[in-house]
């Protein structure tokens, strides 16, 4: 590879790396944000369980976050300030809902008896906050923040079923990780987000076409559309399949972790999707990878760092995970 | 008020508040290192009471360092965002200098200390001692690295090398010259020293107080030993750091300097004020207390040494009311603080380490000053940040150019959520900590429970079990 070759792809490659971080933060982080968001059904022991599940987890899942936007900031410091000036109110919501969880994690178990139904509370909302306003930058930032009557009410739609597909992540998660009635509650759990979850990804997959000419053009042309199908029709199995398992007995035995894994399924696949709809631009019509680009001597020093540090990080997040596998314990049900 | 002002006090008011947390946290992963150290050389010795004290003083510790981080950690993630939402053209300008030194921080020592904080804080028992003891290090190893990156980009932009300026866009000639620039060594220094006497007088404070209360009667009194060496024998360091540091920026930043003394004329033999109101609109002091000579013995060490003026400067100075009197509290604080820990640490050698026996009056002045470490660290950091104004990479970049264009509305409702939810947090965090230190049996018996219901695979049913019989 000749070195112009190589200064040309920095871009590409630094585009993956933050796509990648994204679609991990909101894997990882979607399943703790649905447990937080389905705090205020569960009772007072439930509560201390669920999260005891995501309580090892959180803080590295959430560092994702960091080093999506870090890569963002750092490699593409042109889309950084656009894309952030434009998201200005829903990122501090995000990031107060945000603070609101990750401190109620500590919060509640240190402070007084009194206090802790308070902080559970700060927990639900904090949660819930965080995954309307990523659910609203999200619709905002795919429609390539638009004006006009139709985009606010897009935006609005991802921000009403983002935290519906988080839900179902959390439900999933408890399904795997936990036993008991909290189990069986949880696949009920899981029954009802379903379909509004699938409803608002169904709504998003038709609305966007309609509000993007890029997108559209994308998608709906020969022969590339027969292709493509692969992705929405997997992703339909995948949902069904999921559906189907919540009704079987098999899910709170052997295969508890098959819900799950599905829906890791159908967020990779949703993100293929739309990278595919957006690339090459980081913001969509306005701005491509490259135009936003910092110099390739800068991407190369933090290529450097990136080659030693992120198999690193992913070896001890494989370590962590390993560390605390298994049911998470049901001790406070004495 | 304008976009700008409200946009600075934004990002004041988290940075701020962050800043309280990595103050704690980088030293207080050294302090959980020693103690679980302690614990695990005294374990099988003749002094099991002693023992269980070291392992009492760790559990509790971590869970302080838990809280902390996960403070810090949730103040630190809106700051990479406010980076943009505030600063869009700070990246635009600097971002090949200043991101790689931002990526590298979020890289290797953030992702050390998530991932292995898990392991630290929730996985005692279900790895072997010597992992554990490993993830510790990791752990402390991970937030001293933190605040190396964070301060090397800090003090580039306060004494600025190893750059070219290529059509308005900064480019790297020497990563070396980068990191290790004129200010670096100083304020890396004085930061972790900042540090570990925050966290001295943390642990004095709390184990103090517990003291009073009659609690935590195993760990209380090794932990306040500790405390009070550990800032009896730092103080006078970071008062000679400080020193060399002051040496350092009057080199590099003669504005900050004379902003902080209150010169406004440059002159030999300048006088030290011990008070004074300086005046930016008549270019004067109001009231002044002076020590003829002072401020040239201590800035250049001869009495008739020249000190530059701030009207050497025109439109290019800090204001220097917030910098004469942030300087004042950060030295009065760390005169009380020589004196307490001295005066402390040869009253409890005199006790024989036995805190019974020491003056109520010590303990209370020692609970007193808990958080001390923060007033002179935030007092500090408003010297050297406020300092650097109007410019935001100093003498190259000006703040104004790089603000945001976000209309000043959305910014001032923004900045009044942010104040009431930090204010908010700070009450709850101190009022729990007191808390935790007048309740450490039931913080130790939460940590067990805590520690049975996280899953560790096929090995935790059996507590789980036992635990419910």
């Amino acid at each position: 590879m000749n070195w112009m070759g190589f200064d040309t792809a920095l871009p590409v490659i630094f585009m993956a790396l933050m796509g990648g971080s994204m679609l991990v933060y909101v894997i990882s982080d979607g399943y703790d944000l649905g447990v937080g968001m389905l705090m205020h059904r569960a009772t007072d022991a439930e509560k201390d369980v669920m999260v005891a599940s995501i309580g090892p987890f959180w803080d590295a899942n959430e560092t994702w976050l960091v080093l999506g936007v870090g890569i963002l900031l750092i490699a593409f410091p042109k889309a950084h300030g656009l894309v952030l000036g434009e998201l200005y109110l829903p990122v501090a919501l995000m990031l107060i809902g945000l603070t609101l969880r990750g401190v109620a994690f500590d919060f509640r178990v240190k402070a007084r008896d009194t206090h802790k139904q308070t902080w559970d509370r700060l927990f639900f909302a904090g949660s819930t906050l965080a995954s309307v306003s990523q659910g609203w930058m999200l619709g905002r930032y795919v429609s390539g923040f638009g004006t006009g009557w139709n985009y606010p009410l897009f935006a609005a739609a991802i921000a009403a079923a983002l935290p519906m597909a988080y839900v179902l992540m959390g439900a999933t998660w408890l399904v795997m990780k936990t036993e008991g009635e909290l189990q069986a509650r949880a696949v009920q759990w899981a029954k009802i987000a379903w379909a509004p979850m699938v409803g608002g990804l169904v709504l998003i997959s038709m609305a966007t076409p309609w509000i993007s000419a890029t997108v559209r053009e994308r998608w709906f042309a020969l022969p590339e559309v027969i292709a493509l199908m692969a992705i929405p029709l997997m992703t339909l199995i995948s949902l069904l399949a999921v559906r189907g398992l919540l009704n079987t007995r098999v899910v709170r035995g052997p295969v508890c972790w098959l819900p799950f894994a599905l829906l890791i399924v159908v967020f990779v696949l949703g993100f293929l999707g739309l990278a595919y709809s957006i690339y090459p631009y980081v913001v969509i019509d306005r701005l491509t990878l490259w135009q936003a680009a910092s110099s390739p001597a800068a991407l190369k020093v933090i290529l450097f760092g990136v080659c030693l540090s992120v198999p690193a990080i992913v070896g001890y997040t494989i370590f962590s995970y390993r560390v605390f596998r298994g049911k998470t314990g049901e001790l406070k049900y004495a | 008020m304008d976009a700008l002002v409200l946009a600075r006090m934004q990002f004041a008011a988290n940075i701020t508040f962050h800043i309280l947390f990595p103050t704690i946290s980088i030293a207080l992963g050294w302090l959980l290192l020693f103690f679980r150290w302690r614990w695990l050389a005294t374990r099988r010795g003749a002094d099991a009471q002693g023992a269980q004290g070291w392992l009492d003083a760790y559990r509790f510790w971590t869970k302080v360092f838990a809280l902390s981080f996960a403070l810090g950690v949730v103040s630190g993630i809106t700051m990479s965002f406010q980076f943009g939402t505030n600063w869009p053209g700070f990246m635009e300008r600097v971002g090949n200098v200043a991101g790689p030194l931002l990526g590298y921080e979020v890289l290797t020592a953030f992702f050390l200390e998530a991932g292995f904080l898990g392991v630290m804080l929730f996985g005692h028992g279900k790895v072997s001692e010597p992992v554990h003891l490993m993830a510790t290090f990791f752990v402390a190893f991970g937030t001293t690295l933190s605040a190396f990156w964070i301060l090397a980009l800090n003090s580039w932009m306060q004494t600025p090398a190893g750059h070219e300026i290529i059509n308005g866009e900064f480019e790297v000639k020497s990563w070396v010259e980068v990191i290790f620039n004129p200010s670096f060594p100083y304020r890396f220094t004085h930061m972790v020293l900042a540090s570990a006497l925050t966290c001295a007088f943390l642990l004095a404070g709390l184990s103090a107080w517990q003291v009073l209360r009659g609690v935590g009667q195993r760990s209380a009194p090794r932990v306040l030993r500790v405390g009070l060496t550990l800032a009896a024998a730092l103080i006078p360091v970071q008062i000679f750091v400080g020193d060399l540091h002051g040496l350092n920026t009057l080199k590099h930043q003669p504005a900050k300097i004379a902003a902080m003394e209150g010169v406004w004329q440059t002159q030999r033999g300048a006088p030290l004020l011990l008070f004074a109101i300086p005046d930016a609109t008549e270019r004067r002091n109001h009231f002044e207390i002076a020590v003829p000579k002072g401020a040239s013995l201590i800035l250049t060490h001869k009495a008739d040494g020249e000190i530059k003026g701030l009207n050497e400067f025109p439109g290019a100075h800090p204001p220097p009311l917030p910098l004469f009197f942030g300087f004042r509290i950060m030295v009065g604080m760390g005169v009380l603080m020589l004196a307490t820990s001295w005066a402390g640490w040869v009253l409890y050698r005199r006790a024989h380490w036995q805190p019974a026996r020491l003056p109520r009056a010590l303990l209370r002045l020692l609970a007193g000053m808990t958080f001390s470490g923060w007033v002179a660290t935030v007092a500090g950091w408003y010297v050297t940040e406020i300092g650097r104004q109007p410019f935001v990479v100093y003498g190259l970049v000006r703040t104004a150019d790089v603000a945001s264009k976000v209309p000043a509305a959305m910014i001032g409702l923004t900045l009044a959520l942010y104040v009431t939810l930090y204010l908010a947090l700070i009450v709850a965090y101190v009022t729990v900590l007191k808390y935790m230190a007048e309740k450490p049996e039931e913080v130790l018996q939460n940590d067990a429970v805590d520690q049975a219901a996280t899953p560790a695979g096929a090995t935790t049913s059996p507590v789980v079990q036992g635990g419910a019989a």
